[in-house]
């Protein structure tokens, strides 16, 4: 089910109905039940995948909690009875015990994202190699990859990574855990939650409380805008322009960079305000994804507020466990002997960088576009690392850092960074991404953007019209909300006001939402059969 | 404690980093250098700070980060 | 807190007003264009409903029969409840309908709808069924319709399909967002104009002529539906030289008639007794009649009804008299108003979209 169908809507409102006239001690049983209806609806042998990592989670992380108890306990009782040597011989073969269950989760159930999600890809370059020995081609195989198994596998690994480390105990409700895996309005695109912060709100018993339960909905609403009035609008023209690259070269690159931004940020934080709205409505409280990433002043503050969930899963889960582990300590010394300081101590930090955003890469998606993207990402930022001396020196000498001109320089050239470097997620194809971009230096064919060209994208004026005011209208709800939450300045106006905003909000989206069969003129030209 | 402030004033020269107790909480200290300063530290220290230690209440101030040294190494 | 319920209560008020203002606003108004959408929903302004004789059917009976005509020669009262490429399944939750309103003693349905067994296009869905006030009737009649690009939702909120009008809003849009002129008369969508017919492409023999199986059943149902309420049901085939009415379609019909004792008439068999000339009688070269030629069609078919089921000639009857004088007064008007325009532009504007938009453009 995709948020944007009827049919979620008529769902939702089955749920949230249920939810508030229910006992309250049954509320997140009846959040679990909706969650695999959710799911079901995606195709039921998916449920299938998304059980087998909720039960192998459970099983582990009990076990994981047992064993630590046993410890605790068995210390405990003999603690004037053993040597020192003995008790850490005691932890250590625990410790060991331990990892070597936490290896098996991960691997078991990374291992089934691995192998859905990458096995035609392996195949594939396999294949390539395959043909230069002239060599039979293997044959791709037919596996459905379960919606949003990225996102929940990621989740749940962070979680059993976290009873490992003894961040908190295990959760002992296989019921609770489940849902925690398989949360819906989570289920498609993230955030990626922690089950620390999740669990706070998520079992809880939750009366109705008006004014949460409205802003929830007005987020809601807000998503849907942005989703339906300017991401499914504008994505026609980006659809145009990347499909059909030789047509669309020189400038439109930009124009479809550009509009793909637009596209991309409507439709993720779109996304993720339904997401969290729903949440709201139920009286959960889901982490931020997004905080104003348009307005990053450098790729690095870029990637602390885009997809944040996201950043921080693979810093805490992978970037620095990496950097930080006994065999890459090693490396930090023996190469700071070798090589000196200055290489030495640059060392740990580029492997690890380039580890992150190569798996970054590779989790987006199973193609080369998006490995390069990645690696492109941890280039650009290492570079840009490296320059910072470099900046420090010139900003000693042009006093000009503060200035608005300056930060509004630095948030343009941030924005056409990643914007250039989501090329490749545009393309699809590494050399034409590269080869576009390079056209738009090569072909100078600005005079296109004034003959009408604009309008042959597939928007016409009206287009136009609809996605200027949109974007001028999230433009203005970022600028305001960086002073306090937008929602609450609304709420303390009166009451016409409130009022004519919702209306406003609640049929623009209605009228001006890019869904359904438009009124498609030719069908209703007077014909004889 | 003046090994530590050594590490950390490589890194962030204008920081006063004796009375700052809020370096993760202003952006001050970034991945980068905290991975940096790890691996000073096991340098120097012979500690091996564990990644699930990375927290902002341990590396929010010089004086919290030393407590975790110290903790580390009576643990071994 | 009762305050905050009751400002609750007229922001709902508000948004349900603006909402329905909305859908009127944006639904398509087929006063102008594609006046043939209008059909359907001018059944509902008969302020007397109560007819001898309701028909059911495509643009073969709207096109090729005049109420006025029946009125005038027999004193039968008569509607047609027909809309374009309106399917049989159509025509069963139509007459569904229409029978929660009147119990007419004949119904009239034109076969030519046996030849479709799937739904068509959406378009014409749309100006079937968007007429219908919204009930169970209007709901089971959109489900056995839908193409798969189509959500039940927008035909009970026909807001969310019509929504993207907003950019092609046009005067007419704003002119008849409260009101309707009168489209056809009791279901009779007049043409004056004339266009001989010519010859036809030779009918290409198909691989199956059985009609398909769901349109047996909804003939079936048709049949039922009739029986239970003690109407006279007539099968017809229009006297359309286009599309080609097979034998083998002929003579299924025949035999379906046979068993269910009903009458069918076939009027291509009688095109010589009705005194069709179709140099003179059809305004498309031969797919439908003109204005005489619906009259003299309706000359033949009323004479036959009449005498078959007895139906009273009601011209003595003041009411009605009245009732019909205004209907009569209104057919001839636009009769003068279409001959009019033919003289003065060679062509009837409403039904020659393109070629009124070229001339004007010209001028």
């Amino acid at each position: 089910m995709l948020f944007t169908s009827y049919g979620f809507i008529l769902f939702l409102c089955i749920v949230i109905g249920l939810y508030y006239t229910i006992p309250k001690r049954f509320q997140w049983k009846l959040l679990l039940v909706a969650s695999f209806v959710f799911y079901y609806f995606s195709g039921w042998s998916n449920l299938l995948y998304i059980s087998v990592t909720i039960v192998s989670t459970y099983l582990i992380g009990v076990k994981l909690g047992n064993l630590d108890k046993q410890q605790k306990s068995y210390l405990k009782e003999h603690k004037d009875t053993l040597s020192p040597e003995e008790k850490k011989a005691y932890k250590e073969r625990i410790k060991v015990k331990r990892w070597r269950w936490l290896l098996l989760c991960l691997i078991f159930n990374l291992g089934i994202l691995a192998v859905i999600k990458y096995t035609n890809f392996a195949i594939a370059n396999i294949n390539h190699i395959f043909t230069l020995f002239k060599m039979n081609e293997l044959s791709f195989v037919n596996l459905v990859m379960p919606m949003g198994i990225s996102f929940y596998t990621f989740q749940t690994m962070g979680y059993i990574i976290d009873v490992y480390r003894g961040k908190y105990e295990p959760e002992r409700n296989i019921g609770k855990l489940a849902l925690f895996v398989s949360f819906f309005p989570q289920l498609i695109q993230g955030p990626i939650s922690r089950f620390d912060d999740l669990s706070k709100s998520l079992y809880e018993e939750h009366h109705f409380d008006a004014k949460n339960f409205a802003f929830g909905f007005q987020r809601v609403l807000w998503g849907y805008f942005k989703k339906l009035v300017i991401a499914d609008r504008i994505v026609a023209a980006v659809l145009e322009i990347t499909k059909n690259p030789e047509t669309y070269d020189g400038i439109f690159v930009l124009v479809g960079m550009v509009y793909y931004a637009i596209q991309l940020y409507a439709d993720f934080t779109g996304g993720i305000d339904i997401t969290i709205g729903i949440a709201q409505m139920l009286g959960i409280k889901v982490t931020e994804n997004f905080n104003r990433p348009f307005f990053s002043k450098s790729i690095t503050e870029y990637w602390r507020r885009w997809h944040i969930t996201m950043g921080t899963w693979f810093r805490d889960y992978i970037f620095y466990p990496l950097s930080v582990c006994k065999p890459m300590l090693n490396i930090s010394k023996s190469s700071r002997k070798r090589f000196g300081e200055e290489i030495g101590k640059r060392i740990p930090v580029y492997l690890s960088t380039i580890t992150v955003w190569f798996t970054t890469g590779l989790w987006h998606g199973a193609s080369w576009n998006f490995i390069v993207w990645g690696l492109l990402n941890g280039v650009v930022i290492l570079v840009s690392q490296e320059f910072e001396p470099l900046y420090a020196k010139f900003h000693e000498r042009f006093n000009v850092a503060n200035t608005f001109g300056f930060r509004l320089f630095q948030v343009i050239r941030t924005f056409l960074l990643m914007s250039s470097l989501r090329i490749l997620d545009c393309y699809r194809d590494v050399g034409v991404s590269f080869r576009m971009f390079g056209s738009m230096f090569t072909k100078l064919n600005f005079n296109e953007l004034f003959n009408g060209s604009l309008l042959k994208l597939g928007l016409d004026v009206y287009d136009y019209i609809v996605i200027i005011i949109g974007v001028i209208v999230m433009l203005s709800v970022s600028l305001a909300q960086r002073s306090g939450s937008v929602r609450e300045k609304i709420a303390g106006k009166p009451v016409i006001i409130r009022y004519t905003v919702f209306v406003l909000l609640f049929f623009s989206i209605i009228i001006f939402g890019a869904y359904g069969i438009g009124f498609d003129r030719n069908q209703f030209i007077y014909n004889q059969f | 404690m003046e090994t530590l402030l050594e590490i950390l004033g490589e890194l962030h020269p204008e920081i006063d980093f004796e009375t700052h107790k809020s370096l993760i909480d202003d952006k001050i200290l970034d991945s980068f250098d905290i991975i940096t300063i790890i691996a000073e530290v096991n340098d120097r220290y012979g500690v091996a700070i564990p990644a699930h230690e990375i927290t902002p209440e341990n590396f929010n101030s010089a004086s919290a980060l030393y407590e975790l040294i110290q903790r580390l190494m009576d643990e071994d | 807190m009762k305050k905050k319920i009751i400002s609750f209560v007229i922001l709902i008020l508000v948004v349900v007003t603006l909402g329905w203002l909305l859908q009127k606003l944006l639904m398509p108004k087929y006063m102008t264009k594609i006046v043939e959408g209008a059909l359907i929903s001018e059944y509902y302004d008969e302020k007397n409903k109560d007819h001898d004789i309701i028909f059911i059917g495509d643009c073969e009976v709207y096109e090729n029969f005049s109420p006025i005509t029946l009125w005038e020669e027999y004193g039968i009262t008569s509607y047609i409840r027909g809309s374009a490429q309106q399917l049989i399944w159509h025509s069963y939750y139509i007459l569904e309908d229409t029978l929660k309103y009147e119990k007419p003693d004949v119904v009239v349905f034109s076969v030519l709808s046996m030849m479709y067994d799937t739904p068509q296009k959406e378009a014409y869905n749309r100006m079937s069924i968007d007429g219908l006030p919204l009930s169970l009737t209007k709901i089971k009649m959109a489900k056995a319709s839908m193409l798969p690009e189509e959500d039940l939702i927008t035909y009970i909120f026909p807001l969310l399909r019509y929504h993207s009008r907003w950019k092609e809003l046009s005067e007419e849009d704003f002119k008849y967002w409260f009101k309707e002129d009168q489209i056809a008369h009791n279901g009779y969508l007049m043409r004056v104009d004339v266009k001989p017919a010519g010859s036809f492409p030779k009918p290409r023999k198909l691989a199956d002529y059985r009609f398909g199986d769901i349109c047996y059943e909804y003939l079936d149902k048709i049949v039922k539906l009739c029986k239970d309420n003690g109407i006279n049901l007539v099968l017809l085939k229009a006297p359309s030289l286009y599309p080609h009415w097979y034998d083998e379609w002929d003579e299924q019909i025949v035999d379906y008639a046979k068993k269910n004792d009903l009458l069918y008439i076939n009027m291509l068999d009688h095109l010589e007794q009705i005194g069709l000339d179709y140099s003179t009688d059809t305004y498309d070269a031969g797919l439908h009649l003109n204005l005489s030629g619906a009259e003299k069609a309706s000359v033949f078919l009323g004479k036959i009804l009449q005498k078959e089921f007895n139906l009273v000639d009601k011209r003595q009857d003041e009411d009605l008299k009245a009732v019909w004088q205004e209907k009569i007064d209104a057919y001839y008007k636009m009769k003068e108003e279409q001959y009019k325009e033919l003289e003065e532009y060679g062509y009837l504007l409403k039904f020659n979209l393109k070629r009124a938009e070229e001339d004007n453009r010209q001028q």
